[in-house]
C-alpha cells in the first residue's frame, strides 16, 4: 500500500509540475469552452445588406423598414443602381443585396405574390444560405400582413425530436466531452512512462519491489481523475452555461465516463511503454487520438462508412461513449440502451490494461 | 606585458609572446559564477593542462578563448588577436575540438575531413598531401571508407583531432579529449599532442582526470571558478614531498586501517592501494601518529612519491574522515548464501552488435566488485543484466539466488541500484524524492521517518530539501542518488558510476561510505572508468569489447604487467597491458583461422 501511496503522490505532482503535462491538462478545456462560447456559432450576425428600392411604394417601404430594424443586419446600405449594387457585392461590403422591381407594391396590392431579387456572395456560401432564408421569413412576412386575406398553404411541417431547433451546440458539446477526456487522458498516460525512461527513472521503479500491475495502477489513477474531472468539467458547462437539456442519469453516464477513461489510459499507457522518448509518445497518441475522433462517428455517422471500417470503429472506446453521453444529454437514454453501450467499453478497458501491464513487462529485453 | 601578479614563465628566458593572455577573465551564467577572476597566460611550444573536476569552468574558459562565448569583464588574447575584436580572426588561428566533435556519422572518414577542409576554405589541391599527413599522423590510412557513427570512442576523437588540425592552428583547444577513449587510444592521442608541441604549437588540454596533469608541461588548475595552481605539475606535487607514505601489505585489514588513518588528525587523505593504504600527511604535520598506527597493527610503512591528486587534495584543505555514518548506524548484514552475485555465460545481443559476450564470475557476500573497462565495453549493459533490466540473450543472471527479472518485490528488495546517469525525479524537490524512494521500497511509519532523517542527515541534504534535484551541485546530486539507493539497507549494492564527474573530494567521501558498507557485510558492486578507483575493490573484472579479459585481485592484475620497465605498474597500466595481450589473441585466432 506504501508502495501504492508513493508512486501516486510522484505521478500527480509530476504531472501538476511538468509545464508539458499542464499544458495538456489546462490549456484545451478553457480554449473549447472560449471557443464554443463565443465564437463557434452556425448563426449569422451583424452582416451588412445592400438595397436598391426602385419601387417606393407601400409594401417596398415597410420592406425595408424592417430590414433596417432586423437585429440580424448591422447596416442597410440604400443605392440607385444595380451597378452600385454589384459592386458592393464584389467588395465583399455586403454579404447580401436586394434588387426591389418597381411593380413589386403594385403586385401585392393586386394579391399577386410580389418578387424580389437577392443577390448572395457566393463566396461566403454557408452565412449567406442562412441570410437568404432570414431575409425570405422578412419578406414573407411583409407579403402576408399587407394582404392578410391570402393565407399561405402550408407545406410539409418538419419537427426535429429531442432537438427541436437543431440547435448546433446541443449536438456538438455533450460529444467534446469525451473528445476532452480522450486526450488529456491519452497525451497524460503517454507522457507518463516515456517520462521516466528519459530521465532513466524508470529503471530505478524496475528494480525497486513495485510489480508492474502496481506501476499501470499507479500511473492509471491520476489520469482517470484529471480525465473525468474534466469530462464532468465540460458536462456542467454543458448544462450550466449553454442550458443544454440533461434528461438521462447522471451516475450512469459517470460510471460511463469513467470506463471510457480507463480504456484510454490502457492504451496511451501501451504507446507509452513502447516510445523511448516523450516526443515519439506525443506522436503516438496523436496518431492514435485523431483518427479514432475522425472515426468515432462525432464528425460523420458510423453508419456511412466502409464494413471493415465499422467493425474498426466498435474498437474506439469513444464510438461507444459518443451514444452514451449523446443520449443521455437529450433523450433520457434508458438503462437497458446505456449498457449495451457499457460492455464494449469494459471490454475495451480489460484488454488494453492488460495489454499494457504486457507492453511494460515485455520491454525488458 | 604579462599582467603583474603572475609567474607561469618558469623557464630562462621570459617569451614575451605569449599564446594566450586571460586577464582577469569573470564569466556569470544567472546566479552561477562559472569563472570568478582568471588571470593566466599559455605558452607556444607547451602542453597546457586545464584541469579540474566538472563544474569548475574548464568547458567555459576554453569557450571563450575560441571567441563563442563573451567574457563579462577582462579581456583575453589568443594569438596576439583579442577574442571579442577580432573573432573572425580568432577561428583561423584556432582549433578547437569539443567534448563532441561535430562528426557527420553518416559520412565516412574521408568525407568528414574533406568537408572540413572545404567549410575551412581550403585549397582541394593542396589537400591531398595534407590529407595523407593527418590519416598518417593519426592512424586512421585504414578506415578513411568507414561511416565516422561506426568508429569507436578513441578513433572518433583522433578523427575530430585531424579535422581540428586541418588549417594548421597556431592554437589548439581540446576539451576532455580522453572522455570515453580506451587506455590505448589515449596514449596515441598523447602522443599526438606531443609531436604538435613539439613543432611549437601551443595545445591546451582540458581534463577532469587528475593523472593526466602529471604528463603535461605546465597546469592551470581550477576549482570552483577560481585558478587554484598554475605551474609545472611537478613543483606543486614537490610540495608533497616526505608526506606521502603507504602502509604496505596490510590485505583484509586495509578498509580499517584506512578508516582508522583518515580519523588521525595529522593524516589529510588516504585512499586504498591494492592490499595497501596510501595517506597523505597534513601541511606541518609529522609521521609520528601514522608511524603509530603502523607499528600497532604490525604494517610496513614506506614513502612514495607524491601524485598530482594528493596535492590537489592537500591544496582543497584534504578530504574527508574515515568514518562513514552511514555504515555506522546499518547492523551488521546477513545473507542466506555466501555467494551474493553470480553470472554465467551471460551474453546480450542488440542485432548483429554484441554487447556482453559470454561473461562468468561469481561475487561472493561482503565483496567490493568492480567491473572495469572504457566506455562502451559493455559494463553498463553486464550490470543491467544482473539487475533484471535486460533479458540476457543467453545464459543466467543471478542476485542473492534469484534471478531478479521473475523475482518477486520481497526479493528485489534486496536490491539498491545507483544509475549511471543521475535518475531521479526532477520535478519533485529533494525531500519527495526521498520519501517516494521510502515509499517505493515499503518502508512506514516511524522507520520511513527515521530512515529519511538519516539520509539527510548522513548526505548533509538539510539546506536543499525543497530544491529541485536538477539544481543541486553534482557532488549533492550524486549524494541524494545514493541516499535513495541505501535508504531500504540493502544488502546488495549496484552502483553504476556512482563517481562519474565527481570533484575527488566528494569520490572520496563516496568511498569512505562504500568502505563501511562492505566492512559490515554489504555486497558491492561498482563499475568506473577511473582505473585509479579500481584499487579500492577487493576484485576486478576487466571488460574489453565484450569480453572478460581478466579477473583478479588488483595487486595481480598489476604484478600481471610488471616487466622491466615499468617496475610499479599503475592499473591503468595493468590495462593497456591486458588488453594489448587480448588483441594479440584474437589476431593469432583470426590468422589461424584464415
Amino acid at each position: 500500500m506504501s508502495r501504492l501511496r508513493a508512486q501516486f503522490v510522484k505521478e500527480v505532482l509530476s504531472i501538476l509540475r511538468d509545464p508539458r503535462s499542464r499544458m495538456v491538462v489546462f490549456v484545451p478545456p478553457l480554449l473549447q469552452l472560449l471557443v464554443f462560447a463565443f465564437a463557434a456559432t452556425l448563426e449569422v450576425r451583424n452582416v451588412d445588406i445592400a438595397v436598391h428600392d426602385q419601387d417606393t411604394g407601400r409594401s417596398s417601404h415597410e420592406l425595408v423598414t424592417r430590414l433596417d430594424s432586423a437585429a440580424f443586419i448591422r447596416e442597410v446600405h440604400h443605392v440607385t443602381s444595380s451597378r452600385e449594387l454589384r459592386d458592393l457585392i464584389d467588395r465583399g461590403k455586403v454579404i447580401a443585396a436586394l434588387d426591389i422591381p418597381a411593380d413589386f407594391s403594385r403586385a401585392i396590392a393586386a394579391g399577386r405574390s410580389g418578387e424580389v431579387q437577392v443577390l448572395v456572395d457566393g463566396r461566403r456560401s454557408n452565412s449567406g444560405q442562412i441570410t437568404v432564408g432570414y431575409l425570405s421569413t422578412i419578406a414573407a412576412d411583409v407579403g402576408a400582413e399587407v394582404s392578410s386575406d391570402t393565407v399561405p398553404a402550408a407545406p410539409v411541417v418538419v419537427r426535429n425530436w429531442f432537438n427541436p431547433n437543431l440547435t448546433y451546440r446541443w449536438f456538438i458539446v455533450p460529444g467534446l466531452s469525451g473528445i476532452l477526456a480522450l486526450f488529456s487522458a491519452l497525451l497524460i498516460t503517454s507522457l507518463s512512462i516515456a517520462r521516466e525512461r528519459e530521465l532513466g527513472t524508470f529503471d530505478q521503479l524496475l528494480v525497486s519491489p513495485t510489480s508492474t500491475p502496481e506501476i499501470i495502477i499507479s500511473k492509471s489513477l491520476p489520469a482517470l481523475a484529471i480525465g473525468t474531472g474534466l469530462g464532468l468539467l465540460m458536462m456542467g458547462a454543458a448544462v450550466g452555461l449553454f442550458r443544454i437539456p440533461f434528461s438521462g442519469s447522471f451516475w450512469l453516464l459517470l460510471a460511463s465516463l469513467m470506463l471510457f477513461i480507463l480504456s484510454v489510459v490502457g492504451i496511451g499507457l501501451m504507446i507509452s511503454a513502447i516510445s523511448a522518448t516523450q516526443q515519439q509518445a506525443i506522436l503516438g497518441a496523436f496518431s492514435i487520438g485523431v483518427p479514432a475522433v475522425l472515426m468515432s462517428g462525432f464528425a460523420t455517422p458510423v453508419e456511412n462508412m466502409p464494413t471493415l471500417l465499422q467493425w474498426l470503429a466498435q474498437a474506439i472506446p469513444l464510438t461507444h461513449f459518443l451514444i452514451i453521453v449523446e443520449g443521455s444529454f437529450l433523450k433520457a437514454m434508458s438503462p437497458g440502451d446505456i449498457l449495451a453501450s457499457l460492455w464494449p467499453l469494459a471490454l475495451i478497458a480489460l484488454v488494453s490494461l492488460t495489454m499494457a501491464t504486457l507492453f511494460v513487462r515485455g520491454r525488458l529485453q | 606585458m604579462p599582467v603583474n601578479g603572475v609567474s607561469t614563465v618558469t623557464e630562462g628566458v621570459a617569451d614575451s609572446k605569449a599564446a594566450v593572455v586571460i586577464d582577469s577573465v569573470t564569466k556569470r551564467f544567472g546566479s552561477v559564477h562559472a569563472l570568478r577572476g582568471l588571470t593566466a597566460h599559455i605558452h607556444y611550444g607547451r602542453l597546457t593542462g586545464l584541469v579540474g573536476p566538472d563544474g569548475a569552468g574548464k568547458t567555459t574558459l576554453l569557450r571563450i578563448l575560441t571567441g563563442l562565448l563573451v567574457p563579462d569583464s577582462g579581456r583575453v588574447t589568443v594569438a596576439g588577436f583579442d577574442v571579442v575584436d577580432d573573432n573572425d580572426a580568432i577561428h583561423v588561428a584556432t582549433g578547437y575540438m569539443p567534448q563532441r566533435f561535430g562528426l557527420y556519422e553518416d559520412l565516412s572518414v574521408m568525407e568528414n575531413m574533406r568537408l572540413y577542409a572545404q567549410l575551412r576554405g581550403m585549397d582541394a589541391a593542396r589537400n591531398a598531401g595534407l590529407f595523407a599527413e593527418l590519416l598518417d599522423f593519426t592512424r586512421l590510412g585504414p578506415f578513411t571508407g568507414r561511416l565516422a557513427g561506426k568508429l569507436s570512442g578513441g578513433m572518433k576523437q583522433k578523427l575530430g583531432l585531424a579535422c581540428a588540425l586541418m588549417a594548421r592552428p597556431a592554437v589548439l583547444l581540446l576539451d576532455e579529449p580522453s572522455v570515453g577513449v580506451d587506455p590505448v587510444s589515449r596514449r596515441d592521442l598523447w602522443r599526438m599532442v606531443q609531436a604538435l608541441t613539439d613543432e611549437g604549437m601551443a595545445v591546451v588540454w582540458s581534463t577532469a582526470y587528475l593523472d593526466e596533469a602529471e604528463r603535461c608541461d605546465s597546469v592551470l588548475l581550477l576549482n570552483d571558478g577560481q585558478l587554484a595552481y598554475d605551474g609545472p605539475p611537478g613543483e606543486l606535487t614537490a610540495r608533497l614531498e616526505d608526506r606521502s607514505f603507504r602502509l604496505e601489505e596490510v590485505g583484509e585489514r586495509r578498509r580499517a586501517i584506512l578508516a582508522e588513518a583518515l580519523n588521525l588528525a595529522s593524516i589529510g587523505d588516504g585512499v586504498i592501494q591494492g592490499a595497501g593504504v596510501r595517506v597523505t600527511l597534513r601541511a606541518d604535520a609529522r609521521a609520528e601518529e601514522i608511524q603509530a598506527l603502523a607499528d600497532r597493527t604490525r604494517a610496513r610503512l614506506a614513502a612514495v612519491p607524491p601524485r598530482f591528486e594528493d596535492a590537489f587534495i592537500d591544496l582543497l584543505g584534504g578530504g574527508p574522515g574515515g568514518t562513514s555514518p552511514l555504515a555506522e548506524r546499518l547492523p551488521p548484514v546477513e545473507l542466506a548464501s555466501d555467494i551474493a552475485v553470480s553470472c554465467r555465460n551471460l551474453t546480450k545481443r542488440f542485432g548483429t552488435f554484441t554487447a556482453t559476450d559470454n561473461v562468468s564470475f561469481d561475487v561472493r557476500k561482503g565483496e567490493i566488485f568492480g567491473l572495469l573497462g572504457p566506455n562502451g565495453a559493455g559494463k553498463s549493459t553486464t550490470f543491467k543484466m544482473l539487475c533484471g533490466l535486460l533479458k540476457p540473450s543467453h545464459g543466467e543472471a543471478h542476485v542473492v539466488g534469484l534471478d531478479l527479472r521473475r523475482a518477486t518485490g520481497a526479493a528485489k528488495a534486496q536490491l539498491g541500484y545507483m544509475a549511471q546517469k543521475f535518475s531521479l525525479y526532477g520535478l519533485l524537490s529533494v525531500r519527495q524524492n526521498l520519501e517516494f524512494s521510502a515509499g517505493v521500497y515499503g518502508l512506514e511509519g516511524a522507520t520511513r521517518r527515521v530512515r529519511i532523517e538519516e539520509m539527510i542527515d548522513t548526505f548533509r541534504l538539510a539546506p536543499w530539501l525543497s530544491a529541485a534535484p536538477n539544481s543541486l551541485p553534482l557532488g549533492f546530486k550524486q549524494r541524494l542518488a545514493l541516499a535513495c539507493a541505501v535508504m531500504h539497507r540493502p544488502p546488495v549494492l549496484f552502483l553504476d558510476e556512482p563517481t562519474s564527474g565527481v570533484d575527488p573530494i566528494t569520490r572520496r567521501e563516496f568511498w569512505t561510505h562504500i568502505n563501511g558498507l562492505a566492512r559490515k557485510g554489504v555486497t558491492v558492486l561498482v563499475t568506473t572508468h577511473f582505473m585509479d578507483e579500481a584499487e579500492y575493490c577487493d576484485r576486478v573484472a576487466m571488460l574489453y569489447r565484450a569480453r572478460l579479459i581478466a579477473l583478479d585481485t588488483p595487486d595481480a592484475l598489476k604484478r600481471g604487467a610488471a616487466a622491466p620497465p615499468l617496475a610499479d605498474p599503475t592499473m591503468e597500466d595493468a590495462f593497456i597491458h591486458l588488453v594489448e595481450s587480448a588483441d594479440l589473441t584474437d589476431s593469432n585466432h583470426g590468422e589461424r583461422a584464415a
